[in-house]
């Protein structure tokens, strides 16, 4: 699904990373370790198209979805109508969203403004924006931040359930994550 | 294009929800009613002149919200959730450029009319001006998405923005304020023409504004 070929990562004029190759295929997920600073969520967002590469070429086709540390959710609006806008983007059924904040138990806050969410709930909120997303492949970016225990089994469920949808995942994290992962670099190995 | 209207909408009920939109036309009344107070009630010189002020204050109605265009939408990371979706820069910016348009031509022109009539300007220039706006909103419009494109993350934006679009806005203040005049089409058809080019260019240039913006 996904080839990234001999990518280099340059940020500030500094060298963070070379020579990166690996391939991530339907039903496998990756785990992406290392220290801060070693280049963790600019892989991510060289996969995602957001970011070019110093030298190298990622090579992806279908659909992905993103979560980073942005929410991308407009502080002001009530969190339901926040997410909506995402789908109504995606062209996606809204009552995949619904049911990904049940999932992920968002339900009883879908009408409080985004702006009064917790950070865990905010983080959880980007969650179920990916797990409604039905992009095939999922980015990602510390995902495990801010949430409880609680949370986080609910996140490894929700990777289980899409690996066994057929999808892949990258996920950048220096925590231990309640997810069996296929694989995992360690980003440090191809610090320059 | 799919998803190019969700988010326009989007930007729209921002705007509206802020409060975004009553600006332009509280800003245009305002400086109508203030403008008598300033030169004097003098009928013949408002006719003369309330019309070009007008003009110079629809102008700076459109670089009000400039910091709050692309900016705020950079750095919360709604661009990044967009191209990751497959938008490109240029979509995102031509539907910033609607939206704005939407959120302050309409107004604008709506709020022309009873600021003509506190400047007491007669029927035949309250049209030209209506006219010339309708032409040369969507340019000011544009250029309020370019200069907030071009400074988005920097210090002192707003002065910054003000500074790079007052250039690129005379054209469009000499040929809307030169339309004013009785039997003065060729200034409407530059207008247009000046419309036309910033419309088209903004876009583009403002979708490498943001490209460049983001590495």
């Amino acid at each position: 699904m996904l080839r990234v070929e001999e990518v280099s990562c340059v940020r500030g004029g500094r060298e963070v990373f070379t020579d990166l190759s690996l391939a991530v295929a339907t039903g496998e997920s990756l785990l992406v370790r290392g220290p801060n600073g070693v280049g963790k969520s600019s892989l991510l967002r060289m996969i995602a198209g957001l970011l070019p590469c110093a030298s190298g070429r990622v090579r992806f086709e279908g659909t992905l979805a993103l979560a980073d540390e942005h929410p991308a959710l407009d502080p002001g609006r009530r969190l339901r109508e926040a997410l909506a806008l995402w789908s109504r983007v995606d062209g996606a059924d809204e009552e995949r969203i619904d049911s990904a904040l049940s999932r992920f138990g968002l339900a009883p806050l879908v009408d409080v403004p985004v702006r009064m969410l917790s950070t865990g709930q905010r983080k959880r909120a980007l969650l179920a924006r990916t797990a409604a997303s039905g992009a095939e492949l999922w980015l990602l970016d510390e995902p495990g931040n801010g949430l409880d225990a609680a949370s986080l089994s609910v996140l490894g469920a929700e990777m289980d359930r899409h690996l066994s949808g057929g999808g892949a995942i990258i996920v950048a994290s220096h925590l231990d994550l309640p997810h069996g992962f296929t694989r995992s670099i360690d980003l440090a190995m191809f610090a320059s | 294009m799919r998803g190019w209207w969700p988010f326009v909408a989007r930007d729209l009920r921002l705007a509206w929800s802020g409060g975004g939109l009553w600006l332009p036309l509280v800003f245009l009344l305002l400086v109508a009613s203030l403008y008598p107070f300033a030169v004097g009630p003098d009928a013949r010189l408002m006719a003369a002149t309330g019309g070009g002020m007008l003009w110079i204050a629809a102008l700076l109605a459109a670089l009000l919200p400039v910091e709050r265009l692309i900016a705020p939408d950079a750095q919360a990371g709604v661009f990044d959730q967009l191209l990751v979706r497959g938008k490109s820069d240029e979509m995102i910016a031509l539907a910033k450029m609607t939206a704005h348009w939407i959120g302050f031509g309409p107004p604008l022109m709506l709020a022309a009319l009873p600021a003509s009539a506190l400047l007491k300007l007669d029927g035949g220039l309250v049209a030209r001006l209506e006219i010339g706006l309708a032409l040369g909103t969507p340019a000011l419009a544009a250029l309020g998405v370019l200069v907030a494109a071009l400074t988005s993350g920097l210090r002192s934006a707003g002065a910054l923005a003000g500074l790079l679009a007052l250039p690129l806005a005379i054209p469009v203040l000499i040929f809307g304020a030169g339309a004013l005049h009785p039997g003065s089409d060729a200034a409407l058809k530059f207008l247009a023409a000046i419309s036309l080019l910033l419309v088209a260019i903004t876009p583009i240039a403002a979708g490498a504004a943001m490209r460049a913006a983001r590495e």
